[in-house]
């Protein structure tokens, strides 16, 4: 209870604006810079975004990740940044029956726990961060 | 069911497009699903025993209405039901009437020990049977406001309960396989709980796992939605107590 407190409590509460063309959002939000390794952290994170729970990841390091999803490796190779952004940010402005969440929204919710009313799953910050780190994912080697 | 088989249930879900409901037993991992089955391996039983005691307990029990708790064989497939004042009510709340009403005692609570344990001994007495809950006649207006609040999309991660457990039932959330999300196992000892718990403290923590507002046991809310997977699980066995992760 505490730890879903503390995580709520700092999050921003503004979502940034944003232009969609085509499947894509191309300008970073807010003008912002991603940076790759906080972007890892952010994708790793099991309380946050917890993007491992449907996806996995390259690599040995975690355990128990989910198949819900496709599998992010490669993914940097099959989408551009623009892509990989209008995803995460919300995959219902390209497919309405996307049943991956939106990561960047606020609107349009029905029933939303209190304690995250209002507020974005990932800051325009976080957002430009897994967008970094997901472009940066190439395809394996085989 | 052996191994091999369980490994094409993936595959079997995304074959048919999630209109394939299976028991929840064939989810459970080979050890969870051999355990829910042995009671000297299932911490459910120390409840069940609790219930039968409380069976037989009180200056009115339960016993001298209804004779043995045996004669409670199939009932629990028949739950949630509607009583003759038009009211919608789960196995727990028959209970709490019973107790209130006919045997002149304060009611258990919702979650209380007790509870869960009458619960689980006159559940178990229908083990094995197939789900055959009335959705029709006075029925009918809850069943559809159940089906409503399932297939609504809600919460931060704005889903709803079909898009995991008719979409992607069979495949990995985390390290867990997920199910059809059928109420039949309940109440259930949950080793992430490390106890017994209702279906609808279970249905709080998919409430709380997709980030949405979370009912209190017995609201409405849950008690319809309890009732719409009931439907979907008819025919299926009831498998309480059961054993989860």
């Amino acid at each position: 209870m505490l730890a879903l407190f503390l995580l709520a409590m700092p999050a921003a509460g503004q979502v940034a604006s944003f232009a969609v063309t085509e499947d894509a959002i191309e300008v970073p939000l807010d003008g912002l810079r991603g940076d790759r390794a906080r972007g890892e952290v952010v994708v790793r994170n099991r309380e946050t975004a917890n993007c491992l729970i449907c996806h996995s990841i390259p690599g040995t390091a975690e355990r128990f990740m989910g198949e819900v999803g496709p599998p992010l490796a490669g993914v940097g190779s099959r989408l551009n940044p623009g892509q990989i952004r209008l995803r995460v940010v919300d995959p219902t402005l390209w497919n309405p029956q996307a049943i991956m969440p939106a990561y960047h929204r606020t609107e349009g919710l029905l029933r939303v726990d209190p304690r995250y009313r209002g507020r974005p799953v990932l800051t325009a910050q976080e957002v430009e961060d897994v967008v970094a780190y997901l472009s940066a994912l190439e395809a394996p080697e085989r | 069911m052996t191994g091999a088989w369980r490994g094409l249930l993936p595959l079997t879900a995304l074959l048919l497009g999630g209109a394939d409901v299976r028991p929840t037993q064939e989810y459970l991992s080979p050890e969870i699903r051999e355990a829910q089955e042995d009671p000297s391996r299932h911490p459910g039983w120390l409840w069940v025993e609790e219930g039968e005691a409380l069976w037989r307990a009180g200056e009115k029990p339960c016993a001298s209405c209804h004779g043995g708790i045996a004669g409670m064989t199939g009932v629990a497939a028949r739950y949630p039901a509607v009583a003759s004042d038009g009211e919608l009510l789960d196995l727990e709340g028959r209970i709490e009437r019973c107790r209130t009403q006919h045997q002149g005692e304060a009611s258990f609570g919702r979650e209380s020990e007790a509870l869960l344990a009458l619960t689980a001994a006159i559940a178990l007495q229908s083990r094995g049977m197939p789900v055959a809950v009335a959705t029709d006649g006075p029925a009918a207006p809850f069943l559809e406001e159940g089906r409503r609040f399932y297939q609504t999309r809600q919460g931060q991660l704005n889903l709803s309960c079909g898009q995991c457990h008719d979409d992607n039932a069979g495949r990995r959330l985390r390290g867990d396989v997920i199910s059809n999300g059928l109420g039949t196992g309940y109440p259930a000892y949950r080793l992430e709980w490390n106890t017994m718990g209702s279906l609808h403290r279970r249905l709080r923590a998919c409430s709380l796992g997709v980030r949405a507002e979370q009912f209190p046991p017995g609201s409405r809310e849950y008690l319809t939605l309890e009732l719409f997977l009931a439907s979907r699980a008819k025919g299926l066995p009831i498998e309480a107590p059961g054993l989860r992760r």
